[in-house]
């Protein structure tokens, strides 16, 4: 896992047409993820995220309209988005995070992966990207990954 | 809250830069270093590491202090677990949507009755 990403999968006891549909649907998106949400699952298609006062938000004061873009959307496989851009600008690898849902078919169900990346992007200069491309094993992504896998088992408990 | 949310967005900018992140590791591993000697250990200019340890420091992950001429930098460990918690934060976020994504694909699959 990329330090800069966050990867969290899940396996769902339903056809992959049917994760599909929740995932990509306005109506069922506004169930799992935003109060309201125009979403055309299109390559390009832009669409809005909306977080109302004592919604999903979870918090009075929590108010967001949020744009997206579609990047990627083939049937009951892959669907991507850019999110969090600035309202009015195109989303790109520098102003926006990257949602990644992968729908892989299994014999009990579907497992579902979600990987977010470019979280607050910013601009890397092309030396540092090489330099990081070059190396591996990080003692601070190490870390990170075992914290996040910790709070994913805590969080998986509390699910039970 | 809206400020909550503010400095976790920046925090978690500062660490999402790779580069940035190469700076923190050296300076963990030196405990304090100047900026010209960050810059010996790493493929980047001292212009660029200067750069990253203004992003750093503003958002309180580092703190320099003069030593004559120049100025030492140390991390700040505390800021570390709270930049740590924030990125955390996001995959807790996505459990909890991936939760309710499965909820509702069960509950439709079984009215579907369709079994598996």
């Amino acid at each position: 896992m990329a330090a800069d990403s966050v990867e969290r999968e899940i396996l769902i006891e339903a056809r992959p047409e049917v994760v599909w549909g929740v995932i990509t649907e306005p109506e069922q998106i506004s169930r799992w993820f935003s109060d309201e949400a125009e979403v055309d699952a299109r390559a390009g298609a832009d669409g809005t995220l909306t977080w109302k006062p004592g919604g999903r938000g979870g918090d009075k004061e929590f108010d967001a309209i949020v744009p997206i873009r579609v990047v990627e959307a083939e049937p009951f496989r892959l669907f991507s988005f850019r999110w969090n851009h600035p309202q009015g600008a195109g989303p790109d690898e520098n102003n926006s995070a990257l949602v990644e849902f992968s729908l892989i078919e299994e014999a009990d169900g579907t497992r579902l992966r979600v990987v977010e990346s470019g979280i607050d992007a910013v601009t890397h200069d092309e030396e540092g990207k090489a330099g990081y491309l070059g190396s591996h094993e990080h003692g601070w992504e190490k870390h990170l990954g075992e914290l996040l896998d910790h709070v994913a088992s805590k969080s998986h408990e509390a699910a039970r | 809250m809206a400020t909550a949310v503010a400095e976790d967005d920046a925090l978690w900018a500062a660490v999402a830069d790779p580069t940035r992140r190469r700076v923190l590791d050296a300076l963990l591993e030196r405990g304090e270093a100047s900026t010209t000697a960050l810059a010996e250990g790493l493929p980047v200019t001292r212009q660029a590491v200067a750069k990253h340890l203004t992003v750093l420091n503003r958002v309180g992950l580092v703190a320099g202090r003069r030593r004559g001429r120049e100025v030492r930098y140390a991390v700040r460990p505390e800021r570390l677990d709270d930049a740590a918690e924030a990125m955390a934060r996001v995959a807790q976020q996505w459990d909890r949507r991936l939760t309710r994504i499965k909820r509702l694909a069960e509950s439709v699959q079984a009215e579907a009755g369709t079994d598996f």
